[in-house]
């Protein structure tokens, strides 16, 4: 089957049944997404697929239809997107495992609502578990991102 | 405290020293350097200096971090130190973990393994902690652990930047013709001003290397320091953002199988019987193989893709046997007070305990038991390993906290020696002391199947919930006699949990079997900084069968809350303020006392708080830090919140503000995490959790508010990556009592109360 990932066509032949998660890391080799839990509960695998994030530890890679956007294909070039800069800027990340899906659920964020509050954030970002207990810095950086996003706008 | 007497008597707990049967070795060969591992595997035109640094003809300039980055931002903090003494800006270094060596030995993480308390600065202490940090070096152990990666990487790797630059300016004073006083560096550039010459780093290389390393190095002056002392952008953020394939899981090879592993839910069994034949016929699967270690009996599963090992996994039938240890909640709780019916090992023992209760009146006597479960410690990056066997040679690429035994353990059990197992640390998707040697060991066997492929072995989530080593379950007994002015004159605690020391040597090294006390089992109630005239804390062992390791804080994560909840109780029935109790029995410790003043100042501590609002207090002395903290929690309708977090810590010398404030932050929220709702339960011998569903972390919406304040007025430098762990538990019961007047023994406290 054929799949639109990060903006580029990619031919797989994998098992309908197979969850998205592993057809993209262990067929396509694209690991920016990744394992945590395989039943839709800590948002390490979040993936947005026609910009709606998705658990894709539990999505049958079968019934996958629409642009798949991965973590890996949020900069442009050497230009990272708001939310990546706006985690590099406030030094976010610790081990990072989780980082992946919690920039890609606070980019749909972010294409919804560009400013957010406290409780938006805490609607969407409630699926994306991190152990380090990045959260202080992750609130600040979604709140920067959203100031960058308005005034690039 | 502990005086020659009692340490005579008292056999040492050294783990790894058991694991060397007994250290006995010459001057020489503790003096003995260890050979740079760099000199191995060095490009056309590229030289090394020193273990820690190497430099390309094409001036790229490498730094060896070799200590396990886990999202506590030591790979920073180590090329740190090295650019600080180098001169080079830290963004213009490249940082690697390196390879695995004997020369990368962590002497510091086994310094405190001696009875002595870290405010003791006898000669005695003294001595026993150059001997313990010998141990270290002796047996070559790279281990990340003990919260002691900055203070082992202090001077050895700023000397290690310091030696570098000496030798470069050396060789460009030779080439240019002039004296080496007159040269400076700009960036990774050597430059003679008077004369303009200049010449790269990456130009000056092998030179500079042939240089004899000077005898002694003069490092910068605290006052001097550019970057050391102030936050600095993290080495591997980029990486980060980015999604780049840095961690254990993302290893790809050519020609490389995919594998995940079924253990026996039952510890340490071998399966009764077993019929592969359902996961046999899952297609893609390509060999099931027994896996029979020292860490555990099951299979292992090789196949085209990790979903189509995992869903074979599932359908492994097997009879798992019987336990051999108490299989659920009331046997442990049974075997926990058998052991708290025994004297245990007394690491301190001031005045005399028995005397002070003999006579002491019931209304002064106040006494309760505590109690902890079992904690996993659910990193966010599953377990994992990739192995390959070829020429009889193992390859090894993992996340891992200890390389140079999961090079000897994994070998060994394929029957190699670790001269043919070259182990590659990865970057690691959380560690907090769970990543031992299982991994390797069961990808190696996995590996030896399929010669000449390398398979990559990831476990499910359930594999890794069901297969952790867990923080212990722990009981306390404790009693205080207070004196009439409210104080406690007398304080009498006994500990009971079981040996994490033992439980490892049982999977590492089964045939040897530690001597002596397991000090994990008190530490954090018996090392802490009060005065007390008769003071008394018992460690028991009780053999509960469960694998317990390292979680970070250790014995500290259950110590912290028996000793600082049972001191709150104290306050109370004293009548007394805890902080200012608190005042009074540290006032022979100055470092203690201003950390308790600037936490209770910076939460306004005493200020009238309005109704549905109350703050909790606690102080743990760990890893060499002082810390307190202070949480306020408030009544809503859908339970309690966790309102705000107040953190003062006194590490000594505070290397990176930043790193540090994030590793506060960190562990108390990894602490108020466990107290709030986590817990391992058993059923005829199996845990009954499996994924975040039952056994989950805080979430965005419940984290509180963070302040922090890094203090530096102790005079040695302190750990950082555990201490915000102990003091939380403690403050979030010890203010949900404030609250609600109800003051909850066991944890966690989702038992109890509910929260929002």
């Amino acid at each position: 089957m054929r799949l639109t990932v990060d903006g580029r066509e990619i031919e797989i032949d994998p098992d309908p049944e197979m969850p998205l998660l592993w057809a993209l890391r262990d067929l396509a080799g694209i690991t920016g997404p990744k394992f945590g839990c395989g039943i839709a509960a800590c948002g390490a695998c979040t993936v947005l697929v026609d910009g709606v994030p998705v658990r894709s530890c539990s999505l049958p890679v079968g019934g996958v239809e629409g642009d798949i956007v991965t973590i890996e294909g949020l900069a442009d070039g050497d230009t990272l997107s708001a939310v990546q800069q706006a985690w590099l800027d406030e030094q976010v990340a610790q081990c990072g495992y989780c980082q992946a899906g919690q920039i890609m659920s606070a980019t749909a964020l972010l294409d919804e609502v560009s400013d957010p509050t406290d409780e938006d954030i805490d609607n969407a970002m409630g699926g994306n578990l991190c152990r380090c207990g990045t959260y202080p810095r992750i609130r600040a950086a979604i709140k920067r991102a959203a100031a960058m996003k308005l005034a690039r706008a | 405290m502990a005086s020659i007497g009692k340490i005579a008597r008292r056999t040492f707990l050294i783990g790894a020293a058991a694991i060397a049967g007994g250290v006995a070795v010459g001057y020489w060969y503790v003096s003995r350097p260890y050979d740079n591992p760099l000199e191995d595997d060095l490009a056309e035109g590229e030289a090394t200096f020193n273990p820690f640094v190497k430099i390309a003809s094409d001036n790229i300039v490498t730094v060896i971090a070799p200590r396990a980055e886990m999202g506590q931002g030591i790979s920073t903090t180590l090329a740190a130190f090295v650019a600080e003494e180098l001169g080079v800006p830290l963004e213009e270094l490249t940082v690697e973990h390196g390879p695995t060596s004997f020369a990368y030995y962590n002497g510091t993480m086994m310094e405190e393994s001696g009875p002595f308390p870290w405010f003791d600065d006898s000669l005695l202490a003294s001595i026993a902690r150059d001997a313990f940090s010998t141990v270290g070096k002796v047996l070559g152990l790279q281990a990340t652990g003990g919260s002691a990666s900055t203070r082992d990487g202090f001077e050895r790797m700023r000397q290690a930047g310091a030696a570098a630059r000496h030798m470069l300016l050396a060789a460009a004073a030779d080439r240019f013709d002039v004296p080496a006083g007159q040269l400076e560096t700009v960036g990774r550039t050597v430059v003679h001003k008077a004369s303009g010459k200049s010449a790269t780093f990456g130009e000056l290389a092998v030179d500079a290397a042939k240089m004899s390393p000077p005898s002694s190095v003069k490092l910068k002056d605290k006052a001097d320091w550019t970057l050391l002392g102030k936050p600095q952008k993290r080495v591997d953020m980029l990486a980060k953002v980015t999604g780049a394939p840095i961690f254990g899981v993302d290893v790809m090879l050519p020609d490389m199988l995919f594998g995940t592993v079924k253990m026996n839910p039952v510890f340490w069994q071998k399966p009764a019987s077993v019929d592969l034949s359902k996961a046999e016929a899952v297609k893609g699967v390509v060999k099931i193989v027994p896996l029979d270690t020292t860490y555990g009996h099951g299979f292992g599963v090789i196949a085209e893709n990790t979903w189509a090992a995992f869903r074979a996994a599932d359908l492994i039938e097997a009879d798992w046997g019987k336990p051999d240890f108490p299989a659920d909640g009331a046997a442990v709780n049974e075997a926990l007070n058998a052991a708290l019916a025994t004297d245990g090992s007394r690491l301190r023992d001031d005045g005399d305990v028995d005397v002070a209760f003999a006579d002491a009146p019931a209304d002064s006597v106040l006494e309760a038991e505590y109690a902890v479960p079992f904690l996993a410690h659910i990193c966010m990056e599953p377990m994992n390993a990739t192995a390959r066997f070829k020429d009889g040679k193992l390859e090894l690429w993992a996340p891992n906290q200890m390389p140079t035994l999961v090079e000897y353990l994994s070998g060994a059990a394929i029957g190699l020696e670790s001269a043919n197992v070259t182990a590659h640390t990865t970057s690691l998707g959380g560690g907090f002391g769970r990543r031992e040697a299982d991994t390797t060991i069961y990808a190696a066997i996995m590996a030896k199947e399929v010669e000449g492929r390398p398979v990559k072995v990831i476990w499910s989530r359930e594999e890794d919930v069901r297969h952790d080593s867990y923080r212990p379950a722990a009981k306390g007994r404790f009693r205080a006699r207070l004196n009439q002015d409210g104080l406690p004159a007398a304080l009498d605690m006994r500990i009971a949990a079981p040996s994490v020391v033992a439980s490892v040597m049982r999977r590492t090294f089964p045939s040897l079997s530690p001597a002596g006390p397991d000090g994990t089992i008190t530490q954090g109630s018996h090392d802490q900084p009060y005065t007390i005239a008769d003071y008394r804390v018992s460690g028991a062992k009780a053999d509960l069968g469960v694998p317990v390791g390292f979680w970070r804080s250790v014995g500290n994560s259950f110590n912290g809350f028996f000793h600082e909840g049972f001191m709150d109780e104290i306050a109370t029935k004293g009548g007394l303020d805890p902080v200012e109790m608190r005042r009074k029995l540290m006032a022979a410790h100055p470092a203690a006392v201003k950390v308790v003043d600037k936490v209770a100042e910076m939460a306004n501590w005493g200020e009238p708080l309005p109704a549905g609002r109350g703050k909790g207090f606690a102080f743990t002395l760990s890893f060499g830090s002082w810390v307190g903290e202070i949480v306020q929690v408030a009544e809503t309708d859908a339970g309690i919140r966790v309102e705000k977090v107040w953190i003062a810590a006194d590490v000594g010398t505070a290397i990176d503000p930043g790193i540090i404030e994030a590793q506060l932050t960190s562990g108390a929220i990894f602490g108020l995490s466990a107290a709030m709702g986590q817990e391992i339960t058993f059923a005829n011998g199996m845990v009954e959790q499996s994924n975040f569903h039952d056994f989950d972390a805080m979430r965005i919406h419940q984290c509180p508010e963070f302040e922090v304040a890094i203090l530096e007025n102790y005079h040695r430098m302190g750990g950082v990556g555990e201490i915000g762990t102990p003091p939380a538990a403690p403050a979030l019961a010890n203010a949900i009592f404030a609250l609600t007047g109800k003051r909850i023994r066991a944890l966690p406290l989702s038992r109890e109360v509910s929260f929002a």
